[in-house]
């Protein structure tokens, strides 16, 4: 009995538009990236329930580890090359155009003023094990004395760029001495508002602040 | 998923007849799409990551030259006094403990979903509520809390606290200095719970 024979069709599947799309969305994210900067030491930051947005530009980042050593970060690097400048002729600490170059190009530093011109002369992999063994920049609670190098580099950088936006990352485990010396610096430099960088957390149903979120149209009285 | 030679082989010709095989032209994009999707997949989950968030926190105006009498005074009524101490234990009194000869009670308590820290503010603001209600205090004025962190206390206890803040919408709170009275007195208390 003859039946009607089903034309064989190949089971290949054109991938090339897939692989198109593929890629198309690839460029998109590869360009969209905007990586997070090279931090030196692990920060585990406490949660809370605030969902402001870190700013893009303008910041300067105060990151404290759990041993509540002391790193200083500007973002741009053009401002970072005229902060250099600065803090090299306050100080008179000697840096060649070499070593500012690599302070311009680099992340967050975290060493005393006297040991800086051999950090910046160092290549990345000895940087990355200084940054293990540095003692953090050194604070003190006021700002007009020498000791408190902290108070020179927010100075230098406020100098450079007046709108820079104050954040501090400090580990959740930092003591709280160390924050405070942080906080009395700022203060003595007249910034009484900055930035607490922290994780998101869930507000609690039954509070305040979650009667606000679920109803904001709705005013309180 | 090797691609088949579909192109029908060279077997029609006869055995004399020699004839370069024909290769497909086409060449299997799967693993490339693969490939395309799992780096898709890694930038997309970096770029969404990588987004810290940030609380801010508004000081009071300090000058070494203000006058005293310019400085705002809190009512003892309408403070609660947070004191922050190690092993995130809380310490806490009514009022802004200003008179040194009577010291006010302490309490001890934590940052715990039930009966801890959150209760206090809740009750203390409503305490407030009470108050401006009854006409002992003016519409002006709010449930104030005093921040103290002592020196054992850590970075994550300020957060906490500041987010307790935040929570349960307390509008004026100030961090302040711990006193060395206020240090001894958490002293007494741990001593006193029997806390090491």
């Amino acid at each position: 009995m003859p039946h009607a024979k089903l034309p064989r069709k190949s089971t290949h599947i054109d991938m090339t538009a897939m692989c198109d799309v593929a890629f198309l969305l690839l460029t998109f994210f590869m360009l969209a990236t905007k990586f997070k900067p090279e931090e030196p030491v692990v920060v585990k930051t406490p949660s809370s329930i605030s969902s402001i947005p870190l700013p893009d530009k303008d910041i300067m980042l105060l990151t404290v580890d759990s041993k509540g050593r002391i790193f200083f970060a500007i973002d741009n690097k053009i401002k970072r090359k005229a902060l250099i400048d600065d803090i090299a002729y306050e100080r008179d600490l000697k840096l060649t155009d070499a070593e500012k170059t690599s302070f311009a190009l680099g992340a967050s530093v975290g060493i005393p003023l006297n040991q800086l011109k051999s950090y910046l002369s160092a290549t990345p992999e000895q940087q990355k094990a200084m940054d293990q063994v540095t003692p953090g920049i050194p604070v003190d609670t006021t700002v007009n004395v020498p000791t408190n190098e902290l108070a020179s580099w927010i100075k230098s950088a406020r100098n450079t760029n007046p709108q820079l936006r104050i954040c501090i990352k400090a580990d959740g485990e930092a003591s709280y001495p160390n924050v405070a010396r942080i906080i009395k610096t700022l203060e003595g430099w007249k910034i009484f508002k900055f930035n607490l960088i922290t994780n998101m957390k869930s507000i609690p149903p039954g509070t305040a602040a979650y009667a606000d979120s679920h109803a904001p149209s709705s005013e309180k009285k | 998923m090797a691609e088949l030679d579909t192109s029908g082989g060279g077997h029609k010709k006869g055995p004399g007849v020699k004839k370069g095989k024909k290769l497909s032209t086409r060449i299997d994009l799967t693993p490339m799409v693969d490939l395309g999707f799992l780096l898709i997949t890694f930038f997309m989950l970096t770029t969404t990551l990588a987004k810290p968030k940030t609380m801010e926190i508004n000081m009071p105006y300090k000058d070494p030259t203000m006058k005293d009498e310019d400085k705002n005074k809190i009512k003892n009524s309408v403070a609660l006094t947070i004191l922050l101490s190690k092993n995130h234990r809380i310490y806490y009194y009514e009022g802004i403990g200003d008179n040194p000869d009577v010291q006010p009670e302490y309490h001890s308590t934590g940052f715990n979903q039930k009966n801890g820290i959150r209760d206090e503010i809740i009750a203390k603001k409503k305490m407030v509520d009470d108050l401006k209600r009854s006409g002992a205090l003016t519409a002006k004025d709010e449930a104030t809390v005093l921040i103290k962190p002592d020196s054992t206390s850590t970075y994550s206890d300020l957060v906490n606290i500041l987010d307790e803040m935040n929570i349960n919408d307390v509008k004026v709170y100030a961090i302040i200095d711990i006193s060395p009275i206020e240090q001894d007195n958490i002293k007494t208390t741990e001593t006193a719970n029997g806390i090491k």
